[in-house]
Formats: C-alpha cells, sequence, structure tokens
C-alpha cells in the first residue's frame, strides 16, 4: 500500500513532469516557424540597415552640398513682395 | 502684406533637403535645382494654402512630388516618342551628382520603379513617417510600407547585399575551391 501510494506518487509526478516536458514539445511545430520567421526578420533587417547606411550616406551628401544661392534669392525676392 | 518671416525662414531650411530628394528622384542636379524652382515658385504664390503650425516640409515636397510625376510622365511619353532612350532621363553622372562611391547605389536607385523610388526615400532618408509620406505620395500608409519594403527588396537583390545565411555558405564555398586550387 505504501509502494502503491509510492508508485503512484511517481506516476503522478511522471505525468506532471511529461505534462511540463509535453509542453514545450508540442509547442514546437508552432514554435518553429516564428524563430524561422524572426530569423529571417533578424537578417532582413541587417541586409536593411546596410540599404539604409547607403541611402542616408547618398542623401546627407546632397543635402551638405549646399544650396545654390539663386534659390535662396529666389524665396527671399518672393517673400519681400507683396503678397496677394 | 508681406510674407512672415518665420513662414520664409521654415521654407529657406526646408530647401536643402528639398533639392536632395529632388536630386535622388531624378540623378542629376540641373533637373533637381529646376524642379526645385519650380516647387518654390508654385510653394510662394500659394502660401495662403499653408496652414501655419503644420509641416512645411511635408507641404513643399508634395509639390515637388507631384511636379517631377507630371514632368516624368510628359518627359517619358517624348523621350520614348522620339527614339525610345527613356532609361537615360534617369541614369545618374558621378560628375554632376557626387562622388563616386555612391555611384553604385545611385544606379541601382534608379533603376526602381518611381513610386518604390519616392517611398524608399521619403521614408528612409528624409525621415519622414509612414503617415507623412503617405500624405505626400497621397496613398494608403499600407501602400507605402508595400512600396518600402519591395523597394529594399529590389536594391538588395541589385546591389547583391548577402544575407548572413547566404554568407556563410558561400565562405565555405571559396574555402574549399581555394584549397582545391593549392593541392
Amino acid at each position: 500500500m505504501g509502494d502503491r501510494g509510492k508508485d503512484d506518487a511517481m506516476k503522478h509526478r511522471k505525468t506532471n513532469l511529461e505534462a511540463v516536458t509535453d509542453k514545450p514539445e508540442s509547442q514546437d511545430p508552432m514554435a518553429r516557424p516564428a524563430t524561422t520567421s524572426h530569423k529571417e526578420a533578424r537578417l532582413g533587417r541587417e541586409v536593411q540597415a546596410r540599404i539604409g547606411q547607403q541611402l542616408r550616406a547618398m542623401y546627407n551628401d546632397f543635402v551638405n552640398q549646399g544650396v545654390p544661392p539663386h534659390l535662396s534669392d529666389l524665396v527671399r525676392r518672393l517673400s519681400d513682395q507683396d503678397q496677394d | 502684406m508681406k510674407l512672415d518671416p518665420a513662414i520664409r525662414d521654415q521654407v529657406l531650411a526646408t530647401v536643402p533637403s528639398l533639392r536632395a530628394f529632388a536630386i535622388s528622384l531624378c540623378g542629376n542636379i540641373d533637373r533637381a535645382d529646376d524642379l526645385v524652382q519650380e516647387t518654390l515658385l508654385r510653394a510662394l504664390a500659394h502660401i495662403d494654402s499653408f496652414e501655419p503650425g503644420t509641416n512645411m516640409p511635408a507641404w513643399l515636397f508634395t509639390i515637388l512630388r507631384n511636379l517631377f510625376r507630371s514632368e516624368y510622365r510628359k518627359r517619358r511619353r517624348e523621350v520614348e516618342d522620339a527614339d525610345g532612350r527613356s532609361a537615360e532621363t534617369l541614369k545618374s553622372h558621378p560628375e554632376q551628382t557626387g562622388r563616386v562611391e555612391f555611384e553604385e547605389f545611385r544606379t541601382a536607385l534608379a533603376k526602381l520603379p518611381a513610386d518604390q523610388r519616392e517611398a524608399l526615400i521619403l521614408v528612409g532618408a528624409s525621415g519622414f513617417s509612414y503617415d507623412d509620406a503617405a500624405a505626400i505620395c497621397g496613398c494608403a500608409v499600407g501602400t507605402i510600407k508595400s512600396r518600402v519594403n519591395r523597394a529594399r527588396t529590389r536594391l538588395a537583390d541589385l546591389l547583391a547585399i548577402d544575407s548572413v545565411d547566404d554568407f556563410g555558405p558561400d565562405r565555405a564555398t571559396r574555402a574549399v575551391l581555394a584549397g582545391g586550387g593549392r593541392s
């Protein structure tokens, strides 16, 4: 009776253990695509980061070229005119 | 009544970025400066339609973008009718647009469809939110997001930027080939 109780307890514990170890396994098929897409997203971000860097470097190069005087003069001249 | 100096300063402050947007779109500085000039003329002629306190850069970029689109459509028709060399208008010239180190990137950028190129520049370089970019291009936010994603994917292909997944096997293959060469 004592043994049976022990067996029951072990069986019970084992069941609990199985339930615990089963849980991540049963989630695995669902977890795997999520992990893969996360990995792909991470790799995608690295590529996107490099494209972003090049794009901003090019753009900032244009910004830093400065504005031709005739364009800023145009704004000042038109701003000083009487508006309708 | 003269223009509020605060508004004028907002316009002036936007010009460098507006011009960078124009160069990025047309890949030619002379055309870009014409586009900026036309934009500023229109903007200041219709400054009453700008609501003070709202986004001045977004307002100016919208005008420039619409001018570019109508000019682009017109030009493409003309050039294609003339000699079919429409790519010529988008071809970038290093001596005109800046340093040679961006040549490869600019060439790839010029190969993108116009709607993808403008979306990518607005969000990725000009620093506009997806909402602002959508307002500038007159389309839905979701459309801007998908255009930006397609632009990035296409650029990655054109520039042959390998993902880390591709890099590993490639490096292993090169190592094997190098080893085979030695033996």
